[in-house]
């Protein structure tokens, strides 16, 4: 049942074998060495493993990759700028030293991303509200907030 | 023979760690040292215990710590930058790992900069003194004359670097304890916010966890954990199950079971599918949930009285006396616990994200009936861990498998389930106070009694504090209560109270336990607060300044006066409550002192924690930004515990076993949080990381005391109470 499948991944095809049952998660992890989404739980309920999906944030856990295939998919290390330059909500994270353990970071700036990227402007709720799927156990939600309103301040000056 | 480690490095021709290459803190987890040939003299004493002057002008720093997201990695540089005078990106650290860096136990207890951090700033210091006279012998120039900066010593017009000055050679010494600390007055790296550079490497997803790791030829395993505790396999067809396509191995032992595979996704579909196929006995009893506190109540103890003093009998017509209960609670971690393991055919390598690894290679190597230096133990970091979470236990588990299969990196990360139902919970805990005051409103008696259960069986070389022992026909025994000492960490009130008596009721209860951020803490402040805030609302007085008649100590009085300050402005309507709160944790250590506003909704009893206020005095203060996000995130992890947590089970066994049925708090409940630090550079620094968690839920009880008139004395929060 493997099948050759081809993904559009940050700007640039990939040809696997794979699966076609298998979630897109394990796929970007395993096969293109993609760190950035994590395993957190598998059943869509802790964001740990977001990515963009036609720039729309999606858990990747339970995304059969054969449903991928017609997306363009983009991971965390997909929002940095060929110069290296890291996109301004992963600048913020930085800035705002937005990690304790880091496990949750990819989902929340995938999250974060995806608001922005239909929301210029949004308000501390709205912020609350795209993150609600992102599980942090060490408790760093405050510093994300701060990060994604600082992002959304550079990006509108 | 000694060997030299600089020379073993040569000799291979390549650096074993090629940090020279990489920024402070990337984490080159694929790389390991061949722990084994390497002879460095690794008792605390020494100087090159902890640090090594590199060839490429670089200092490398051995801490027996491990980064599990409280930044112990950029403090412990900070600490060294200052005494060597060297700047920070120069400096790079070598985490724990066996026969690498100094055993030093386990990454716990808030103590990493206490006792890794102060071995390093010793050592730091002496090795400064040492190559300073080196080099005022060298140079020919007096000792006073020089000054060292950024790998060099410079004196008149001379100069030299600090690896030509060994000539290859380490630091040999001893570590001088009356050193002069530059952190105490200079203060150039010390006590400044320095950002974690591990967090660019996050961001831009880097390899950084355990989970990250991967390795040529790798294979995916997954195990069958039993459906409750002590299940016993009753039917399984071995043979058959070995017929599923895309099976590796199938590995049985005793009770448990593990699958490996190519592919990840085919380990866990294999996982269920073998899964479902084995019968399991019924396992262990389970009590009823809703009878838990009076279940614990009517175990078997054993009963010992911790503090005695004066007599608590006198009678008095101002009493407060109340019974508080705690649930078992989970570390919970976002990310499964994983690990890697390579049987080389000789050597077992392991991968974890255990709190220590000397320990746990101790433990491995009993439980495997392997020699101790067989065993070769890698600490990475992984997902925040909070206490003793199932990370050696999957370690224990992917070594299993990988014995099995030798010559092959196995990785094995645990699914949500195993996760939530096998991790070892914080114990359930019950206080019960009986307080009183005297005829002038000041605190007369107090006598406490705590039921609980151990707070710590990590390794500790008995096979049965490893999870996997359990699933053995060989009967490891029960590991038993394990440590006591946290059930009354801060039992006794840090208040001045005449007449105290706290006694102790150990039991051994229904549930997997250990240690679990601040232990009996988070229950004895929870009760000793509310108790006080009960006592301040008798005596007529405010709740600030009945607790700080109560303290002779003035850093803590400092605390809540400045506490006291910032809320001063903070108003309040109708169903909105402000409380406070107060500790010291451990009562030697981090004092904290903290407010919250809440708001009841009083037609649903829906808790809303508005805002929170600590101030914290940890002693010096190594990373002010650290030691405020680990405070910050303590006080969003206990507003977590306080309204949502608490481990459900069944007769069917643990239930709470994943995010719909344990859940936290999220994003849209989450409190603004504000943390204000004392910092007190002439006192010894002292961990933080668990000083907020139980202030914060003694604040916000506290509160809804104050908004509602309920006192919440069971956690978490039942909104049923609150509703009117
Ligand atoms: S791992 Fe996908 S949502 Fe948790
Ligand atoms: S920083 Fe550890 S889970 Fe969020």
């Amino acid at each position: 049942m493997v099948e050759t499948l081809t993904l559009q991944v940050n700007g640039k095809e990939h040809t696997v074998d794979i699966n076609p049952e298998t979630p897109l998660l394990y796929v970007l992890r395993n096969e293109l060495q993609l760190n950035g989404p994590k395993f957190g739980c598998g059943l869509q309920q802790c964001g740990a493993c977001m990515v963009l999906v036609d720039g729309e944030a999606r858990p990747s856990c339970r995304f059969p990759v054969k449903t991928a295939v017609d997306s363009e998919i983009r991971t965390l290390a997909g929002l940095i700028k060929e110069d290296g330059e890291l996109h301004p909500v992963q600048q913020a994270f930085v800035e705002e030293q937005a990690a304790q353990c880091g496990y949750c970071l990819n989902g929340m700036v995938m999250s974060a991303v995806s608001l922005l990227e239909k929301k210029q402007n949004p308000t501390e709720e709205e912020i609350r509200e795209a993150l609600a799927i992102n599980i942090c156990r060490c408790g760093v939600h405050s510093r994300v907030i701060k990060a994604v309103t600082s992002a959304v301040k550079k990006a509108r000056p | 023979m000694r060997k030299d480690r600089r020379m073993f490095v040569q000799q291979l021709g390549c650096l074993s760690i090629g940090f020279s290459m990489l920024p402070t803190t990337t984490v080159l987890a694929e790389s390991f040292t061949v722990a084994k040939e390497i002879e460095r003299n690794l008792s605390k004493e020494s100087v090159n215990a902890w640090l090594e002057i590199r060839e490429n002008g670089r200092v490398l720093i051995y801490t027996g710590k491990l980064e599990l997201g409280q930044g112990i990695k950029t403090a412990v540089a900070q600490i060294a930058a200052e005494e060597l005078n060297m700047r920070l990106d120069l400096i790079d650290v070598q985490m724990a790992e066996t026969e690498v860096t100094p055993d030093e136990g386990f990454t716990a207890a808030s103590m990493s900069i206490e006792s890794s951090g102060m071995s390093i700033r010793l050592a730091s210091a002496t090795a400064r003194e040492i190559l300073l006279k080196m080099a005022s012998e060298s140079l020919n120039l007096s000792k006073e004359s020089l000054k060292m900066e950024d790998g060099n010593i410079f004196g008149a017009d001379k100069k030299t670097s600090l690896f030509e000055l060994l000539k290859g050679q380490h630091i040999e010494g001893k570590v001088d304890e009356n050193v002069e600390i530059k952190a105490k007055t200079v203060r150039k790296y010390v006590g400044q916010p320095v950002p974690r550079s591990d967090i660019e490497a996050m961001v831009r997803g880097q390899s950084v966890f355990v989970q990250d790791l991967r390795f040529p030829g790798m294979l995916h395993a997954r195990v069958v954990h039993p459906p409750k505790y002590a299940a016993k396999i009753i039917q399984f067809d071995e043979e058959n199950s070995k017929n599923w396509p895309n099976l590796i191995q199938l590995i049985r032992k005793d009770h448990f079971v593990g699958v490996v595979a190519e592919k990840e996704f085919e380990a866990i579909q294999l996982a269920e599918k073998i899964g479902g196929q084995i019968k399991w006995d019924s396992g262990q009893n389970m009590p009823e949930q809703k009878e838990l506190k009076n279940h614990l109540k009517n175990l078997p103890v054993e009963e010992e009285v911790q503090e005695n003093k004066g007599d608590v009998g006198q009678s008095s017509k101002t009493m407060v006396s109340r019974s508080f209960f705690k649930p078992y609670l989970m570390h919970a971690a976002n990310g499964p616990s994983c690990a890697v393991a390579f049987f080389d055919g000789t050597v077992l390598h392991v991968w974890s994200h255990c709190q220590g690894t000397y320990p746990l290679r101790r433990t491995l190597a009993n439980f495997l009936e392997m020699p101790e230096e067989k065993v070769h133990v890698k600490a990475v970091p992984g997902s925040g861990c909070f206490g003793h979470n199932g990370a050696n236990d999957v370690a224990t588990e992917a070594a299993l498998i990988a014995l099995e299969l030798p010559n092959k990196h196995i990785r094995l990360q645990w699914s949500r389930e195993d996760e939530h139902a096998w991790e070892p919970y914080g114990t359930a805990m019950i206080v019960d106070i009986e307080a009183s005051l005297d005829t002038n409103g000041r605190i007369a008696t107090w006598d406490s009694h705590i039921w609980s259960d151990g707070h710590s069986n990590r390794p500790n070389s008995n096979p049965n504090t490893l999870l996997p022992s359990r699933f053995m026909n060989k009967d490891y025994g029960h590991h038993g209560i394990g440590y006591r000492g946290g059930a009354w960490r801060n039992a006794a009130p840090y208040y001045s109270v005449p007449n105290l008596r706290v006694t102790s009721h150990m039991f051994l209860g229904p549930l997997r336990v250990s240690s679990l951020r601040s232990l009996g803490t988070f229950t004895n402040i929870f009760a000793i607060e509310s108790v006080i805030d009960d006592l301040s609302e008798k005596a007529g007085k405010d709740p600030i300044e009945f607790r700080m008649e109560h303290l002779d100590d003035p850093r803590a009085v400092e605390c809540l006066r400045k506490l006291q300050d910032k809320i001063k402005s903070i108003s309040v309507i109708e169903n909105e409550g402000l409380g406070v709160s107060f500790s010291r944790y451990k009562n030697e250590t981090s004092y904290c002192a903290m407010a919250a506003k809440v708001s009841v909704e009083r037609k649903t009893g829906q808790v809303k924690v508005q805002k929170l206020w600590a101030m914290v005095d940890a002693g010096e203060t190594i990373n002010p930004d650290g030691l405020k996000n680990q405070t910050e995130g303590g006080m969003i992890q206990s507003a977590s515990w306080a309204l949502k947590e608490e481990v459900k089970f069944s007769s069917k066994g643990i239930t709470s076993l994943n995010w719909a049925s344990y859940p936290i708090l999220r994003y849209p409940e989450i409190p603004e949080v504000e943390v204000e630090i004392l910092d007190r550079v002439e006192q010894r620094p002292v961990g933080a990381g668990e000083a907020s968690m139980a202030p914060t839920t003694a604040a916000i009880v506290n509160a809804i005391y104050k908004a509602t008139g309920v006192r919440i004395v069971s956690l978490p929060v039942d909104k049923e109470l609150l509703k009117a």
